[in-house]
């Protein structure tokens, strides 16, 4: 097949790849460019200090901001990580320490397919386990539904993480007369530890930005929703329920949010890349 | 005698006491038994959603049967649910997105694994992977103030110009529908696709290459008949992952898509998925028929993506599994 052509045929077929190889990876970055200016050029003047303190004003009024949609949206995402990272963590030690068996493929398996299951069905999920028996929505059910989304990558990373720690270390822990349980915690996941913070950290960026399994599980607040029993506002719900209305200064306000949602989740996501890195360097 | 009676018990205990007792320490059995708990929460959840979806929906597959699927009529105030609408929004919009993403991520696959300088190739993956880390909400914003103007003004009047003999492409260049929906999915989903194949690549053994160039063959005949042939089943997987998350996204789509839940053949027509009407109908359902129907959508989208992510893992596990067995 490749000596029936002649050689400059082939390579032009060649050139023709590289370029279209080179070409796509403009076109693919082309779109994450065109988000970030669009979101910088149009939200960064939005973002002043009534933007991070006041309430939204009602309809009509121009002016107001986003306080409790940040602050809920922190408290989301605290409450799932306390609900997703023990439970993560200790699944994705399970896998790494005490993985021949049957069940931890099918464990291992499990978070896989269930990191492709689309989040507005965990929202419904959610909504038929928590907010139907409650009777309301809720913060609490927002954040059970948030944790379900972080659970698989935690598992995972922390499994991924575990593995890279040398055996001779979980060894010479055991040599010492250590039980495992205490060999496992204070020497294999204090090793790892700051590669699952990283792991967390991605976690957090990615669920900080979820907004279809809040819909119908925190829903939205025009105020501050005390507690964990009451709906809650978070960033991503107010940037759709403003995107989506007529007004033109809550655009504005909905560029402000997206500008800051983005710069966070940026933030994050480098952070947590660049720490990897240096991580993996070291070895 | 004694001595057979208790061994015939020990041998009858269950085979997960004999292996719990093989733990000498109290705290071992503590440890291993809890944090057994928590990975068996992972299993218990998948099962849990199914189990729930599937009752929640309940109402609607006794009102409709098969109906469900094949009739085009959503009018909640008659309580008359056909979902045939959503269907063909989601899989039209999902093949749009395929298409357009596939040889593009590809590409980029391609490029980040086969072409680029070792310096290149992590922090370009890093920068291409920040394109899924952009949150669906955002995206949406931007389809709605950017994508869809840009694509009503500069592009639907020069493929109508161009293919508009084809009913694909007539009708009024509205921005807002199909062909917005499936462009913004397939950005969507284009990291997914890039970055598995660029594993499944990556797990291509080096002395492959290495065989093909040394037999004279070029780059592009390398990957041709050499790479390619052994990271299909990979690839294909990748692909269906991708399909798979361009089937379950829902802001993004609900936001430019147009919500209409018609049947148009136009690709620049408003058309619905079965997403969207969960997103916009689900917290504000008029009665129980109503709220057991969005349900039986999202059932449907829930196995449907479920049996898609089971192969595509399948296949990619064959070629490039992430994590062994044996250390």
């Amino acid at each position: 097949m490749i000596e029936t052509r002649g050689y400059t045929y082939r390579k032009v077929v060649n050139a023709g790849f590289r370029v279209a190889s080179g070409a796509a990876v403009a076109l693919a970055l082309l779109p994450l460019v065109s988000v970030l200016y669009y979101t910088t050029a149009r939200g960064i003047g939005g973002v002043n200090l009534a933007f991070f303190t006041e309430l939204p004003k009602p309809v009509g009024e121009t002016g107001g901001g986003m306080a409790n949609a940040l602050s809920g949206t922190l408290k989301l995402v605290a409450m799932a990580c306390a609900i997703g990272l023990p439970v993560g963590v200790l699944a994705g030690v399970f896998l790494s320490e005490f993985r021949a068996s049957s069940f931890a493929t099918a464990v291992r398996f499990s978070a896989d397919v269930m990191s492709g299951i689309p989040s507005i069905t965990i929202g419904m999920v959610v909504y038929t386990v928590v907010v139907r028996p409650m009777g309301h929505f809720s913060a609490f059910a927002g954040s059970v539904a948030l944790a379900i989304i972080m659970l698989p990558t935690v598992t995972r990373t922390t499994e991924e993480l575990l593995r890279l720690v040398p055996a001779n270390l979980r060894e010479a822990a055991l040599g010492l007369g250590m039980p495992k349980w205490r060999a496992t915690l204070s020497i294999v996941l204090r090793t790892a530890a700051p590669g699952i913070v990283t792991g967390a950290m991605l976690a957090v960026a990615r669920i900080g930005g979820e907004t279809a399994p809040l819909l119908f599980t925190a829903f939205n607040n025009r105020f501050w929703g005390k507690g964990i029993d009451e709906p809650v506002a978070s960033l991503p719900v107010q940037i759709y329920t403003y995107a989506v209305s007529p007004y033109e200064d809550w655009h504005r306000q909905a560029w402000a949010a997206a500008f800051v949602l983005v710069v966070l989740t940026l933030l994050l996501n480098v952070t947590a890349k660049f720490l990897v890195r240096n991580r993996l360097d070291a070895r | 005698m004694g001595d057979k009676a208790e061994l015939s018990l020990i041998r009858a205990q269950p085979r997960i006491l004999r292996r719990l007792g093989r733990e000498t320490n109290p705290g071992d059995l503590v440890f291993r038994a809890l944090a057994g708990f928590f990975a068996a929460t992972v299993i218990g959840i998948v099962l849990l959603m199914v189990a729930q979806m599937s009752r929640a929906s309940t109402a609607s597959l006794h009102a409709f049967g098969w109906g469900f699927i094949l009739s085009q009529e959503w009018d909640p105030v008659r309580e008359v649910f056909g979902a045939l609408p959503f269907i063909y929004g989601t899989v039209v919009s999902s093949l749009l997105a395929i298409a357009i993403a596939v040889p593009v991520s590809l590409g980029v696959a391609l490029f980040l694994t086969e072409l680029a300088p070792v310096w290149l190739r992590s922090p370009l993956s890093s920068v291409v992977e920040l394109l899924a880390a952009v949150p669906s909400v955002v995206y949406g914003l931007w389809g709605i103030f950017g994508l869809a103007p840009f694509l009503r003004e500069h592009v639907e009047p020069v493929l109508a110009g161009v293919f508009g003999f084809l009913p694909l492409f007539q009708g009024p260049h509205q921005g807002y529908g199909m062909l917005t929906g499936g462009v913004i999915l397939s950005i969507m989903i284009l990291p997914t696709i890039a970055s598995v194949s660029r594993e499944v690549l990556y797990a291509v053994p080096n002395w492959y290459r290495e065989g093909a160039l040394a037999l004279g063959a070029t780059q592009w005949e390398a990957l041709r008949d050499v790479i390619l042939p052994f990271a299909r089943s990979g690839l294909i997987g990748a692909v269906i992952l991708g399909l798979g998350r361009a089937l379950g996204e829902t802001m993004a789509v609900t936001m430019v898509i147009g919500n209409s839940p018609e049947i148009k053949a136009s690709l620049f027509a408003p058309s619905y998925t079965m997403a969207s009407v969960i997103a916009n109908e689900f917290a504000e359902a008029t009665s129980d028929l109503h709220l057991a129907s969005l349900a039986e959508i999202g059932l449907l989208l829930f196995v449907v993506t479920l049996l898609l992510n089971v192969v595509a893992r399948l296949l990619v596990w064959r070629v490039a599994r992430p994590a062994r067995h044996a250390r």
